[in-house]
């Protein structure tokens, strides 16, 4: 069932939780378009739903799956089933509207979770997890599972303070050291570097004070205001696809090299 | 079947409300007595004190746990949603089988009033005190920072330990009780359950460490204060860090 300690040695995907504290900032935008841009790199990439059926990804993406982790929790279906190719060649593993239900953290869901991400990871390069807005302690556990953390945020004061919280979240309950960052909707060059020094610098003050190992903020991309990125997600197209030469979908390229090194 | 039911005349609209009066009267509850008897003002008022009853505890006039679980549900949601701190505490009677022993269930029950008044009397109008079941209570704090956590443990505490319980067979009754409790996981949507259950590992840590004392969990802050907010955005005020 799960994998046993012996293959430990194996080659086991990367996991990076894709998360923000606001919603609408694009981060299941930003999770599914680096995807592409990750596949596109030569990587196996799979976005998981991690809040369980809250997030937006099949809309994102345009899916209407049939088997979805819902049947796999419930036994109605093998996982393999539950595993879709979405259009920018990586795969897919959507919760389902029914999963809502275990959106609440339970020793069976915790279970599952485990279970499944024991199962994908060594099948993968790369699994996202793309969290859903806010924290619910299924995303904390889900992001306990992860290698790294990116935070998505906007310029805008609401997503900078939820960001903030988050990221305080992590460090405090997870004893996080490092979270990527990636700004989304930047107006200028250079707004999501001073985004970063700014939550740096509230971050070692009220977070990392008195810590013998401060949080580091990386930033791994700053994403540009573009209109084609309305075009796309009105499209329900991925960006990389549509308008593949577009700031927005360069910007994004950079974040998937920035992550590949 | 359904045809049949249509030609049937209509039986005309009466409540059963005998049930209801009586609950009402057995507990005390007036209804308005200028409102004439099945007027929709006098409705509401049953209606009301049904649901006033539904909401309390028989025995200590407390929040039950039916209402328990509605406030700690909405505090759940509000702490997730605006990360303000919140503290549940989770209150038992210690030995109070002996107290049953020796003074027989009447005087247990006395007790377990009394110790519900004192617990009532110390806390603010805002906060929820329910018998969560026996002689188990559950209080829940609302905006209660991590700092004062402990304080507002002790207080209640040294309350009930000071306070003595007169039972009716003229014999004082010294009680004590342990205290276990847990901040809210702020920001965080949870569940009531998961939180119960950290105050309640609490409250097995004060049992059995002697008992008569508070546990409380450490707390993580991860609050974000009006200070640091101003701080991500005044980047005027930056300069001045360092």
């Amino acid at each position: 069932m799960t994998s046993s300690p012996s293959n430990a040695s194996a080659r086991r995907a990367r996991i990076m939780a894709v998360t923000s504290g606001k919603g609408g900032v694009g981060k299941t935008f930003v999770a599914a378009n680096l995807a592409a841009a990750l596949t596109r790199r030569g990587e196996r990439v799979l976005v998981l739903d991690a809040d369980l059926g809250l997030a937006n990804l099949d809309v994102v993406l345009n899916l209407y799956p049939k088997i979805t982790l819902h049947d796999v929790f419930t036994g109605k279906a093998e996982l393999n089933d539950a595993i879709l190719p979405a259009p920018g060649g990586f795969s897919v593993l959507l919760a389902g509207s029914g999963l809502v239900e275990y959106s609440r953290l339970t020793a069976e869901v915790r279970d599952q979770l485990l279970g499944i991400i024991d199962k994908l990871a060594p099948r993968f390069d790369r699994i996202l997890l793309d969290t859903g807005a806010g924290i619910s302690d299924v995303v904390l556990f889900a992001v306990s599972l992860a290698d790294d953390v990116m935070v998505v945020a906007t310029p805008e004061p609401t997503s900078l303070t939820d960001a903030y919280a988050t990221i305080k979240v992590l460090a405090t309950q997870q004893q996080r050291r490092m979270i990527k960052l990636a700004v989304n909707q930047i107006s200028r060059s250079g707004e999501g570097r001073a985004i970063r020094a700014q939550l740096q610098q509230v971050v070692d003050r009220y977070v990392s004070n008195g810590t013998d190992t401060p949080l580091k903020l990386e930033l791994v991309g700053e994403i540009p205001t573009d209109p084609s990125v309305r075009e796309a997600v009105q499209r329900r197209q991925l960006l990389l696809e549509t308008i593949p030469g577009c700031p927005a979908a360069t910007a994004i390229g950079v974040i998937a090299d920035k992550l590949a090194e | 079947m359904s045809a049949q039911a249509a030609s049937e005349p209509k039986p005309a609209p009466t409540l059963r409300l005998q049930a209801a009066l009586q609950l009402l009267a057995q507990a005390g509850q007036s209804l308005p007595g200028d409102a004439p008897q099945g007027s929709l003002r006098w409705l509401q008022a049953v209606i009301d004190g049904l649901c006033d009853l539904s909401s309390r505890d028989a025995l200590t006039g407390l929040s039950n746990r039916r209402q328990f679980e509605l406030a700690i549900a909405r505090e759940i949601d509000r702490v997730a949603r605006a990360g303000e701190p919140a503290l549940v505490l989770m209150v038992d009677i210690d030995h109070f089988k002996r107290v049953n022993d020796t003074h027989g269930h009447a005087a247990g029950d006395e007790v377990i009033k009394a110790v519900g008044q004192a617990l009532q009397d110390c806390v603010r109008p805002m906060d929820t005190v329910a018998r969560f079941g026996g002689e188990e209570f559950a209080i829940i704090l609302p905006n209660c920072p991590p700092a004062f956590g402990q304080t507002v443990a002790e207080r209640i505490r040294l309350k009930v330990q000071r306070r003595p319980v007169p039972v009716s067979s003229g014999a004082e009754v010294a009680v004590t009780i342990s205290i276990g409790g847990a901040f809210a996981p702020q920001w965080v949507r949870s569940s009531a359950p998961l939180w119960i259950e950290r105050a309640d590992q609490q409250l097995y840590r004060a049992k059995s460490e002697g008992r008569n004392r508070a546990c409380l969990e450490q707390p993580t802050v991860s609050l974000v204060s009006a200070e640091e907010k101003s701080l991500l955005f005044g980047t005027s005020q930056f300069q001045d860090i360092e």
